[in-house]
């Protein structure tokens, strides 16, 4: 009999391929059908926002964290606001700080409904991308309810929030509130038993409480691996630590667990959004009365000299941040976001740094995929919910 | 715990390291010497009352013109203790700096991206290419010294040429070798 050939094979795929989320190459060295070594290549989507940032004055920035990672815009622009805040030493009214923590909730959901659908279409689940968008839809309406804008609303400011809340606003959230959970029981009955799905995503892409620590992948990839660390809970932000709210962890470390997990967040950020659109008053503050930093309002800029000079400096020279750095994390969809700042104390950011939870995913994607087999990749790039907007900034 | 009280426990395990409590608003800061990096983060992740079990971040930030120009900074997070730690260490325009990968795995990417966009090298990296910009970029794009816009010429190659007598041979080659 002849000797069979044994050499590998190298696969390139990316960067347009359809299940890498955006533009994320892997080289992948194959034998057979098992993978020996996967080679990440990022930076097709780098933009330099944070060398952009630099350019612009401190409220200007929002907007462009916001393009960051583009399905969580609101987690990103909240970490932002948060960090210039503790630098300038700002405290939010009590309303303002409900309001962050309800929309921060609804972003999350909308960024795991993107995550199912997709991560489920990939595997085969195909109508589970409509089922998906379709409720993501509503929080796209109440996105443009708040701002205009249905993805980037920019809608956090330094300082507060960008306007008051919009009639119809408790309305909306109260009936997507409602109807949601009977949908997540839908998409539990699609897919948390279905035989297909269990079959390609049990024991795949296993990764380890301490390596999945070692690696950074602070997040639901490691409380899918038993760990319980959470933003919310550890190092409470905007009030959470008065909201009854469970932090949901697994153990097995695979892409179901993966999967567990971020169904049950979806149940507990419900959970968490009722809580806060009870405790909104329909009418109150939505800004804290610091006049370096939040415009007067209108009428008194008509009438007041005073008022009138202020708003024109805010609008035309910004405000200063006092100079120092600060970095303030938030639990985001992906992970932990968290942006490092630095001022010199003018009026421009002196430095801005972006933690990114996908650019952690995708350095240790080799951990999860090296051993498994070429049609698990899919299944392992999906479950680690990679956004390559937040990868390579 | 403030910066005071993790330089107490530092300064047993690791001797010889002048460390230095940095201003913070947010959590302790400390400033540790290059060359005393690698034993300190070993320190900080096995000392049993730190334990900073995972690296948050590593990042940069160039205060040009002041000297030494750069400040590598390491956020570093202990989730049995609920404790943040943030480290900086001073580099000038031409230093280096020890990689603390065997430390922590993750600082791989954060250091290569550290060399990308800063230019500081780390000593004994395994992989220190370009990360986010193309291979044959040239320049260090964070530093404050590069311009924000700039106007670069299009990357373009030689399209592959081959003479008709070529393509012939090659395919007369080719024609060859599959009869066998």
């Amino acid at each position: 009999m002849a000797e069979l050939r044994t050499e590998t094979m190298t696969v390139n795929m990316g960067p347009q391929h359809p299940s890498t989320h955006g533009v994320l190459r892997l080289v992948l060295e194959l034998d057979g059908e098992v993978i020996t070594s996967a080679r990440p290549t990022i930076g097709y989507l780098h933009t330099g926002i944070e060398k952009t940032a630099e350019q612009k004055k401190w409220q200007q920035v929002v907007p462009l964290v916001e393009r960051m990672d583009y399905l969580a815009a609101q987690s990103n622009s909240l970490a932002y606001v948060l960090s210039v805040e503790k630098l300038l030493g700002l405290e939010m009214p009590q309303r303002v700080r409900d309001i962050r923590v309800l929309i921060a909730e609804l972003q999350r959901i909308a960024s795991h409904l993107i995550w199912l659908g997709t991560h489920a279409m990939e595997i085969g689940a195909v109508s589970m991308l409509f089922y998906a968008i379709r409720e993501r839809e509503l929080l796209l309406n109440i996105n443009e309810l708040l701002a205009g804008f249905r993805f980037f609303p920019s809608y956090f400011r330094i300082g507060g929030l960008r306007e008051d809340l919009p009639r119809g606003f408790h309305e909306a959230v109260s009936a997507f509130l409602d109807r949601f959970p009977k949908k997540v029981d839908e998409y539990e009955a699609l897919l948390s038993k279905n035989d297909i799905f269990m079959r390609r995503t049990q024991g795949v892409g296993v990764i380890s409480h301490d390596e999945a620590l070692a690696w950074g992948l602070l997040g639901p990839i490691a409380r899918a691996s038993g760990s319980d660390y959470d933003v919310r809970k550890y190092f409470p932000y905007c009030g959470y630590e008065t909201y009854d709210f469970s932090v949901p962890t697994a153990t097995e470390g695979d892409v179901y667990a993966r999967y567990r997990v971020r169904m049950r967040e979806l149940r507990e950020s419900v959970r968490i959004s009722r809580q806060a659109i009870t405790r909104i008053p329909p009418a109150g503050a939505w800004a804290c009365g610091d006049p370096r930093v939040v415009p007067p309002p209108k009428d008194k800029v008509y009438t007041e000299m005073e008022a009138l000079i202020q708003h024109f400096l805010i609008y035309s020279q910004g405000f200063t941040v006092p100079a120092g750095d600060a970095y303030v994390p938030v639990e985001g969809p992906r992970g932990e976001h968290g942006v490092y700042v630095v001022s010199d104390g003018t009026n421009r950011p002196w430095r801005i740094k972006m933690r990114a939870p996908s650019f952690m995913a995708i350095q240790a994607l080799p951990k999860l995929v090296e051993g498994g087999l070429i049609a698990d990749v899919v299944a392992v790039i999906g479950s680690t919910d990679v956004v390559m907007g937040d990868c390579d900034r | 715990m403030d910066s005071a009280a993790i330089i107490d426990r530092l300064t047993g395990v690791v001797p010889g390291g002048a460390y230095e409590a940095g201003a913070s608003i947010d959590f302790a800061t400390l400033y540790v010497p290059a060359d005393r990096l690698v034993e300190t983060c070993r320190a900080l992740r096995d000392t049993p009352s730190l334990r900073f079990n995972v690296l948050v971040e590593v990042t940069t930030a160039d205060y040009l013109p002041r000297d030494p120009r750069f400040e590598v900074v390491y956020h570093l997070l202990s989730i049995p203790n609920r404790l943040r730690l943030r480290l900086k260490v001073r580099v000038g325009a031409a230093g280096s700096l020890p990689t603390i990968q065997a430390v922590w795995p993750s600082a791989g990417w954060l250091e290569r991206e550290v060399w990308d966009m800063f230019g500081i090298v780390f000593d004994d990296h395994p992989d220190l290419r370009r990360l986010l910009m193309p291979e044959d970029w040239e320049g260090h794009p964070q530093r404050k010294d590069y311009p924000v816009q700039i106007r670069k010429a299009a990357q373009t190659y030689e399209p592959l040429e081959i003479s008709e007598e070529e393509f012939k041979a090659n395919l007369e080659r080719d024609r060859i070798r599959r009869t066998h």
